[in-house]
């Protein structure tokens, strides 16, 4: 069995295989560049260098401690507090990985639902407008539009249509998610950042979420970490593989999964390890 | 002895110290209670007090005491919650937070005695405030601030970080994210805190000796203006509170039905602590109650 020490040793040997999404003709919306985070003095990413499509979903997937929600929680900064992160992070052309960079507004262009719903304290209605109300929104009309607009296309609203005033720490953990994700969507994001969404979730939930992110690839970009082989299989366009702190591959799903072009990959992704 | 009969000697055991601190407290309170309430009567709370004369009530000192329990809410309140917004919500730990914590700790084990003749040197000496209702108030403030930022600090830290990450996530920044998402969540026990605080201020009787003085000059309950000397809002009057006054006729009353008058005092603060506490239960379950469905 391989351990994420055995790997390192032999780094230097690593084999790696990552497509440039460029050469395959994608539009490119996000893509990092000679990233790198450090906990204190670990490092716990070296040289995270992919691209993103857009509307597309790109699942990231990797045994633990491998660096694939690191990696993830520095795209839209979560990690400015606790880590350092250097490199470049570009954004539709603009390096959002800079001091100058208004990162509120840039959390607003790439939203993030976390691994544990966290639905805030509030009725389900003011866990998605209080957000937009923070930013100027006060046109009820437009307020209640947005809500409901946020929570069908979570899949949500036919459940919570009548009881928008209820506390939302009431709702069950699936539902709980989708709100998360209507809240999400809800400040119009460019990219939505996902971190093992599901994994708290029952098995109907997690299909339920799973139909509903293919819905929502048509008007956002999708990227999940996701330690569940079959999830990032049947929902993503491109899959990269992380091990030890590094992208060892990146390619379409297929690519990967039927046909991995490293070792460790192919170990991985049938079972092998992790 | 086997495993088993030492578990069950040390669950006796537990049992026996658990039953033995029950027993403490009823003892205490059926005493109180049982010697101070035939005493209670309308006329015994609103009355003024008496010095040498029967039938003295504790109207003023009662007043006094929701007053200056007030007063240093009022004071202690806003900065008890900046600093523990502070140090729970933006502080990194280093020196400087580290010593901000063994000043709280150190003052929140301070003797209130000492608190309270540090508050006549500094309050009623040194900026000449005299024995006044904003001496007591400030020598409260001092008594109450580490504990009430302790306790606030706590009720942040119930908050999971999985909200403070939600708020941030939205574009929030984190000054929005306290104040929208994590105060208000920690609305029911922040409140419990207070309440709880505030049991133990009204209770208070050392840090109040030597700052808002031990006498009651009588006051008009028509008079509202604060300016004025005989006005129960008068911040600068001598006010003698509730647990003051059972200290004094204690020590040094003089009035033929002392004994009686003492019992009765501890009754009702003894009640009002009880009040106090039930009531921040049932307030803090209630909140959360509301938060959470409804």
């Amino acid at each position: 069995m391989l351990t994420s020490n055995d790997v390192r040793d032999d780094e230097a040997m690593q084999e790696r295989h990552v497509t440039q999404l460029t050469d395959v003709g994608e539009d490119i919306i996000l893509s990092t560049h000679d990233l790198h985070v450090f906990y204190g003095q670990h490092e716990a990413l070296f040289e995270g260098d992919l691209q993103f499509a857009n509307h597309k979903i790109t699942a990231l997937i990797g045994p633990s401690g491998s660096g694939k929600s690191t990696f993830l929680r520095s795209l839209n900064r979560m990690n400015d507090r606790i880590a350092t992160v250097t490199g470049q992070i570009m954004y539709r052309g603009v390096d959002v990985n800079q001091p100058a960079i208004d990162v509120y507004e840039m959390r607003r262009r790439v939203g993030m639902v976390f691994q544990r719903p966290n639905p805030f304290a509030k009725s389900i209605y003011d866990n998605i407008a209080f957000a937009l109300q923070l930013r100027g929104v006060t046109d009820r009309h437009q307020l209640d539009e947005i809500v409901e607009t946020s929570l069908r296309q979570a899949a949500l609203w036919d459940q919570v249509k009548d009881e928008l005033n209820k506390s939302a720490l009431a709702l069950s953990g699936g539902q709980a998610q989708r709100l998360c994700i209507a809240r999400a969507i809800a400040v119009k994001p460019d990219i939505l950042l996902l971190d093992e969404p599901a994994s708290a979730l029952d098995p109907v939930s997690t299909s339920q979420l799973e139909d509903t992110l293919l819905d929502l690839k048509q008007k956002y970009t999708i990227i999940i970490v996701t330690h569940n082989m079959q999830q990032a299989a049947r929902i993503s366009d491109y899959t990269a593989f992380f091990n030890a702190g590094r992208v060892l591959e990146y390619d379409t799903t297929s690519q990967i999964f039927t046909n991995p072009q490293v070792k460790i990959t192919s170990d991985y992704v049938s079972g092998n390890f992790g | 002895m086997n495993s088993k009969t030492q578990n069950k000697m040390a669950i006796g055991a537990l049992y026996g110290i658990a039953g033995f601190v029950v027993l403490i407290l009823l003892a205490l309170l059926g005493y109180i209670l049982i010697s101070g309430t035939p005493q209670l009567s309308w006329h015994f709370l609103t009355a003024p007090a008496k010095a040498f004369l029967k039938g003295g009530g504790v109207g003023v000192q009662l007043f006094n005491s929701f007053y200056l329990l007030f007063l240093a809410m009022l004071i202690s309140f806003p900065i008890a919650l900046g600093a523990a917004i502070y140090l729970y919500e933006y502080a990194k730990n280093n020196w400087l937070t580290t010593t901000i914590r063994t000043a709280i700790e150190i003052l929140s084990s301070l003797p209130s005695v000492v608190v309270g003749l540090f508050g006549f040197l500094f309050f009623v000496v040194k900026l000449r405030l005299g024995f006044s209702i904003l001496s007591g108030a400030f020598a409260l403030t001092f008594f109450n601030l580490p504990l009430l930022t302790r306790s606030i600090e706590d009720s942040l830290r119930t908050i999971s970080e999985t909200q403070r990450e939600g708020g941030l996530a939205l574009g929030l920044s984190r000054w929005e994210t306290v104040t929208k998402v994590i105060l208000p969540a920690a609305v029911p026990s922040i409140l419990t805190g207070v309440i709880l605080s505030a049991g133990r201020v009204f209770g208070e009787a050392a840090a109040l000796i030597y700052t808002a003085g031990q006498s009651a000059p009588a006051l008009n309950f028509m008079d509202w203006n604060p300016f004025n000397i005989s006005s129960p809002l008068n911040p600068m009057r001598p006010a003698e509170t509730l647990a003051v006054h059972i200290w004094k006729i204690n020590s040094e009353g003089i009035m033929p039905d002392a004994k009686a008058i003492s019992s009765g005092s501890s009754a009702v603060l003894v009640l009002a602590i009880l009040i106090f506490n039930f009531a921040a239960r049932y307030l803090g379950k209630r909140l959360y109650k509301r938060l959470t469905s409804a």
